[in-house]
């Protein structure tokens, strides 16, 4: 980066891409070749930077002048104003929404002040399609100092020593894995990167890959070196079609340079990458899945033991770690594991990516320290609840987490303390829920993803959660007896106790969850046959205020069903049998005369 | 080896290092209930996906209940089998299971025979909470000339897919769909015709439920019996008279040959034949087959393929069919004795008796289903009239047998007719693995040396081993033998032929478990493997006690040949007894 003046730096993943920031990309080089600047100024299309809500980003370099929601067609005015005449374009400049004062650089910004980015250190930064801007960052450092000046017994011990944690929900000391599988003596082993990210809303995995591929490929060779293994497999779901490109363009890169293949940095050691794609099973994120799909066999679990440390991949040893547990590794092993240690909690150290999302004003990928508390993270870094509504719920975790409330906001984030709440850490998805969400439909919500995604194979996951989700049905609809609920809890600790692998065993969490903190919104279904927060469609009913109806007819005329009679100038009626509950008399009549009962 | 001690429901055991909790809590006579495990031990096949959930226990310091089938012991762990945490989730696992399994019991194959069923009584399930907004899972049944599916029953306890894959290496047999909608089926949900089935039947040996049935054609003999225009003749295999008996309480490998007969006679058939006529003409031409192959080898003939193959089984015919379509000239091209005694019956026998052959109906009770469809199979017709036209199981003639108020334990023992019923004990032992090569060499060896043999009893080719090899010395002449059981082990046998590596100069292949012995159509052994062995120890003992022993010295045979074949292999011993194969390999279609 040493030629150019000025560098503008484009969000390139792929939620800024469907704002077509591509076509800024090409707006902005179009622009500096109009004006004779494309040997001063470089257009660069990096990974995420994590502000979603506000994308697309274009950050402008070295002022760090961070443009939020920008169009194809501001380029000119970016260029004239920011890069010709070194005034910042106002308008593009994100304003903080209490102060509502512009803030120019990100890191004053209450969304990245609390941020500790590690994992996610070179998205947005880097140009993930050339391994010099990762090498310009200490890229491939780590794997040098690794092969140069310790042995495999060095590395692991640095890694265990960090404390780091497996960051695809079950939350393994990532040390241990790493001894167990270089234990096992075999003619090949096998380093597996689990990139097959399945929870619904989250997308951290993808984001490394897409913003700093390289930063995998280095800790996989890492752990190959430290375990002996010399093959390495990346499992990524084929929906993935952005991070499976710049990953190829990556290995190609690195293979070129050395960086990967035979003898590395000179030295004996062998290492290559290839990838495997999955179909997008989400049960293929349990890495005994992972490892029949890879095999081309029917993607579902087996019992552990044996674990892949021993028998993996083709029957050989075999460590499986996620994308983000290898994306810690290089900066660990440069820094120093007494580095790491010293941040976060007693027990979970590092940060931790979260994909926040739902009734949040700051939906976006954020990287906190361990230990940061989530009434930070949901009011600071994600700015409150959307359009002033209260707080209801959180649920952390993916599909198969628990819902925290209210008086969890001040629990210090970490592994243990989740799973004390009620929930669990999950690869890092959260969703926020306000007081319009009813924890009865939420729970049905995951469930129904749960039943869809279980691979069958053990009767209480493929029989069980379906059960489920048929009797929270009933409850949603006011069918359910107080007997129901105590039937509910005993199947979900049932399916919870007996279920094959982690899907099964942690399906039940979101009912669990809010059985214990929203017991009354359940009671209120049964007994009262009313949904408190007016989602649940077959519990409400829509009736017309005689004082206030004028009989304008509007609301009738607008009714697709012809659920609405009445005379002009008369008093109006809806017929419940009819009645469909779509809401669009209510929208339609200037009187208030219609409510949700 | 290593052993380790452990405590289950309060009882110390020491057990080997690498035993389950299932098997450790046997040896201390704990029964703890499984539905998916399935374990024929003698034969080394074992399921345990540990899908089912049912064999759930607690282990002491564990999060969650460990399945013990499938689950290792380790040193100091204690275990409690029927805790009250144990027991509920049982019965809700349970609950789970039968929400989603039809209640049609009082119409199914397999009432009364159902493992789902004795489970639910087992552990005291009396209603199925939810039951009335519970959906089902629901598909096609799928009908073939062998066997049915109706996968609105199956329980993914995966041992027909166990059995098709790995025991069979058939790999007709697979799950397919994810989660709710999940079962085991071919790939694409293709109708199982449509697949690489050979209809050998392990499936539903192994089906716990009435997902995978026998295509029941007790219906048509029983209309057959009640038509006056018609002359209905049976003949029954060789594994039947072992096993039949268990069907009415008696002990596994009681031997009812005997009652069986009078059974059949008081039925209604007309005659009462046996197919163990029909085995001795098999060792005849396949036996004669293997000389003639065998000398021309000897005297230095490079065209001759060897080893030679038996053809007896079916669905060891639709393997290799399937499978190894290019190498359809190396099995004898002797028909089963099914299909010969169904020849014979409906030219030699029809002419005798003056019955013309539509009017003529052959039944065959026979220990398997692949018997079904190679019945039906068109070379086995002439101008559409099937050589043999039902082919029932032993299970359905045990159906038959009580449904005529009949009972094998209290009928007396009866004669076989002739002179389709005169055997030899080299025709019986044709029911179990190794019988077949055993009988022919009982006959090659005489044929071929002109001497008589000292010591029948060639013991080296019996036994439950998978492949079996022993060589046979042929007064000077040794003779290499290989013996498999189980389509898998077949498999590597014809990988070895087809890579030149073989030594054998013959090789029978039987398809099931221990032969026929235990076919797909015999009474369910319910994973105990020692039925087998009993039912195996029946044949032999039923060929020490036969007076003739030897096929070529069957007087009826003789009397074949002399009033109508000829000799063995002779144009007429062709045309009724030999036939041909075909390449369906490409018949895999996707629809």
């Amino acid at each position: 980066m040493t030629k150019y003046k000025m560098h503008l730096l484009v969000c390139g993943g792929t939620g800024c891409r469907a704002s077509a920031s591509d076509s800024i990309v090409e707006s902005l080089k179009q622009e500096l070749e109009n004006k004779g600047l494309s040997d001063e100024v470089q257009v660069i299309m990096t990974g995420c930077f994590g502000f979603c809500e506000k994308g697309p980003i274009v950050k402008v370099l070295p002022d760090n002048t961070f443009y939020i929601e920008v169009k194809p067609e501001d380029a000119a005015e970016l260029i004239d104003e920011h890069i010709i005449k070194g005034r910042q374009v106002k308008r593009l400049l994100y304003k903080d929404p209490e102060k509502k004062e512009s803030i120019a650089d990100s890191k004053h910004m209450d969304f990245y002040k609390k941020q500790i980015r590690i994992a996610l250190r070179n998205c947005g930064f880097i140009d993930p399609e050339n391994v010099d801007e990762y090498i310009g960052r200490d890229g491939y450092m780590a794997l040098g100092k690794c092969i140069n000046e310790m042995t495999p017994q060095d590395v692991i011990q640095v890694i265990k020593d960090s404390g780091l944690r497996g960051r695809g929900g079950g939350g393994f000391p990532a040390g241990l894995k790493w001894e167990i599988a270089s234990k096992n003596d075999a003619d090949q082993k096998y380093v597996v990167c689990n990139a097959d990210e399945g929870d619904p809303g989250a997308f951290m995995d993808r984001s490394i890959l897409e913003g700093d591929p390289h930063a995998v490929l280095e800790a996989m060779a890492i752990c190959g070196y430290a375990t002996n293994a010399t093959k390495g497999l990346i499992y990524i779901r084929a929906e993935y079609p952005l991070a499976i490109k710049r990953l190829k363009i990556a290995i190609d890169q690195a293979r070129e340079y050395g960086l990967l293949g035979k003898n590395i940095f000179g030295s004996d050691f062998e290492f290559d990458v290839e990838m495997r794609y999955g179909a997008g099973a989400f049960v293929c994120g349990e890495e005994t899945a992972l490892i029949h799909s890879m095999e081309g066999l029917r993607g579902e679990p087996t019992i552990k033991p044996p674990y892949p440390a021993e028998s993996g991949y083709l029957g050989k040893p075999t460590n499986v770690n996620n994308v983000e547990t290898f994306a810690n590794v290089p900066v660990i092993i440069n820094k120093g594991a007494n580095w790491f240690t010293k941040i976060g909690t007693e027990k979970s150290k590092g940060t931790k990516v979260f994909a926040l999302a739902g009734k949040i004003n700051n939906v976006g990928l954020i990287e906190v320290p361990m230990g940061t508390t989530l009434r930070e993270v949901i009011f600071e870094i994600g700015g409150g609840i959307k359009d002033g509504k209260k707080f209801k719920a959180v649920q952390t975790g993916g599909p198969s987490g628990g819902c925290l409330t209210e008086k969890h906001l001040d629990t210090p984030i970490d592994f243990d303390n989740l799973i004390a709440a009620g929930s669990m850490m999950g690869s890092g998805g959260m969703i926020v829920m306000d007081e319009d969400d009813c924890m009865v439909s939420v729970s049905k919500f995951y469930l129904d993803f749960t039943v869809e995604e279980s691979c069958g194979k053990c009767s209480p996951c493929r029989i069980g959660n379906k059960r489920l989700y048929e009797l929270l049905d009933q409850i949603t609809k006011g069918k359910a007896t107080m007997d129901d609920l105590q039937r509910l809890r005993n199947m979900c600790e049932v399916i919870k106790d007996t279920s094959l692998c982690g899907l099964g065993q942690t399906s039940p969490n979101p009912i669990l969850s809010t059985l214990d903190n929203f017991w009354d919104e359940y009671v209120a279904h049964i007994k009262d046959h009313k949904c408190p927060a007016g989602q649940c469609k077959d519990l409400m009913k829509y009736v017309i205020i005689e004082e206030n109806c004028v009989g304008c007819t509007a609301c009738a005329r607008v009714c697709p069903v012809g659920a609405i009679s009445g005379e002009k100038k008369q008093v109006h009626y809806i017929d419940p049998s009819i009645c469909i509950k779509c809401g669009a008399c209510i929208e339609r009549c200037k009187f208030d005369a219609i409510i949700v009962k | 080896m290593e052993k380790v001690k452990l405590t289950i429901d309060n009882k110390q055991i020491e057990v080997e290092k690498g035993t389950t909790i299932y098997k450790a809590a046997k040896q201390l006579g704990i029964d703890i209930p499984v539905l998916c495990y399935m374990n024929l031990e003698d034969l080394g096949i074992e399921n345990k996906p540990g899908g089912c959930r049912i064999c759930v226990v607690e282990v002491e310091g564990g999060r969650n209940l460990a399945p013990s089938c499938s689950t290792k012991v380790w040193d100091g762990m204690v275990v409690n089998t029927h805790s009250m945490r144990v027991i509920n989730a049982r019965r809700t696992v349970m609950e789970f299971i039968l929400s989603d399994h039809p209640k049609d019991c009082l119409t199914c194959a397999k009432s009364g025979n159902c493992e789902l069923q004795d489970m639910a009584v087992k552990l005291g399930i009396r209603e199925v909470p939810g039951e009335e907004y519970a959906e089902m899972s629901e598909y096609k049944i799928d009908f073939s000339p062998s066997l049915i599916r109706d996968l609105d029953k199956c329980i993914m306890c995966r041992r027909c897919e166990m059995m098709c894959n790995e025991f069979q290496t058939v790999g007709a047999l697979s799950a397919f769909n994810r989660g709710f909608e999940a079962a085991v089926g071919p790939a694409f949900e293709m109708d199982i015709e449509h697949s690489p089935c050979t209809y050998c039947g392990q499936c539903v040996a192994v089906c716990p439920t009435g997902a995978l049935t026998e295509k029941d054609h007790t219906r048509d003999v029983i209309n057959a019996l009640a038509d006056p225009t018609k002359t209905v003749i049976v003949q029954t295999a060789p594994a039947v008279r072992a096993a039949l008996g268990e069907e009415f309480g008696l002990e596994a490998g009681s031997r009812v040959t005997g009652e069986m007969v009078a059974a059949l006679r008081r039925l209604g058939f007309d005659y009462v034949f046996d197919t163990d006529f029909a085995a001795d003409l098999t060792i005849m031409e396949e036996g004669t087959e293997l000389l003639d192959r065998l000398t021309k080898h000897l005297n230095g003939d490079k065209e001759v393929k060897l080893p030679i193959l038996t053809s007896c089984c079916p669905a060891w015919v639709s393997f290799f069919e399937h499978n190894f379509p290019e190498m359809k000239d190396i099995p004898s091209s002797a028909r089963s004795p099914q299909q010969m005694f169904g020849s014979i019956a409906k030219t030699y026998f029809a002419d005798k008796i003056e019955v013309k052959r539509e009017d003529l109906v052959v039944v065959s009770i026979m220990p398997c289903l692949a018997k079904k469809y190679e019945a039906q199979r068109d070379e086995f017709k002439v101008d559409g009239n099937p050589d043999v036209d039902f082919s029932i199981s032993t299970r359905e003639l045990a159906h038959l047998i009580k449904e005529a108020n009949l009972d094998i334990k209290t009928l007396p023992k009866e004669e076989f007719d002739t002179p389709l019923g005169e055997s030899t004990g080299a025709g019986v032992i044709f029911g179990a693995t190794g019988g077949v090569i055993e009988a022919a060499t009982r006959t090659a060896y005489e044929l071929h040396t002109g001497k008589k043999i000292e010591n029948i009893d060639f013991k080296q080719l019996r036994g439950l081993e998978g492949i079996r090899k022993a060589t046979v010395d042929f007064d000077g002449t040794p003779i290499n033998i290989g013996i498999a059981h189980g389509l898998g082990n077949a498999r590597k046998l014809l990988e070895d032929i087809k890579a030149g590596k073989s030594e054998f100069h013959a090789i029978e292949i039987m398809s099931c478990p221990g032969g026929c012995i235990g076919g797909g159509g015999q009474p369910l052994h319910h994973s105990d493997s020692g039925i087998l062995k009993a039912r195996m120890k029946a044949i032999y003992e039923e060929d020490a006690d036969k007076p003739i022993r030897k096929s070529h010295e069957n007087p009826y045979i003789i009397k074949l040949y002399e009033e109508f074949l000829g000799k063995p292999m002779s144009e007429k011993a062709h045309h009724l007894l030999h036939t041909c194969y075909f390449d369906r390999s490409r018949k895999v279609e996707i629809s």
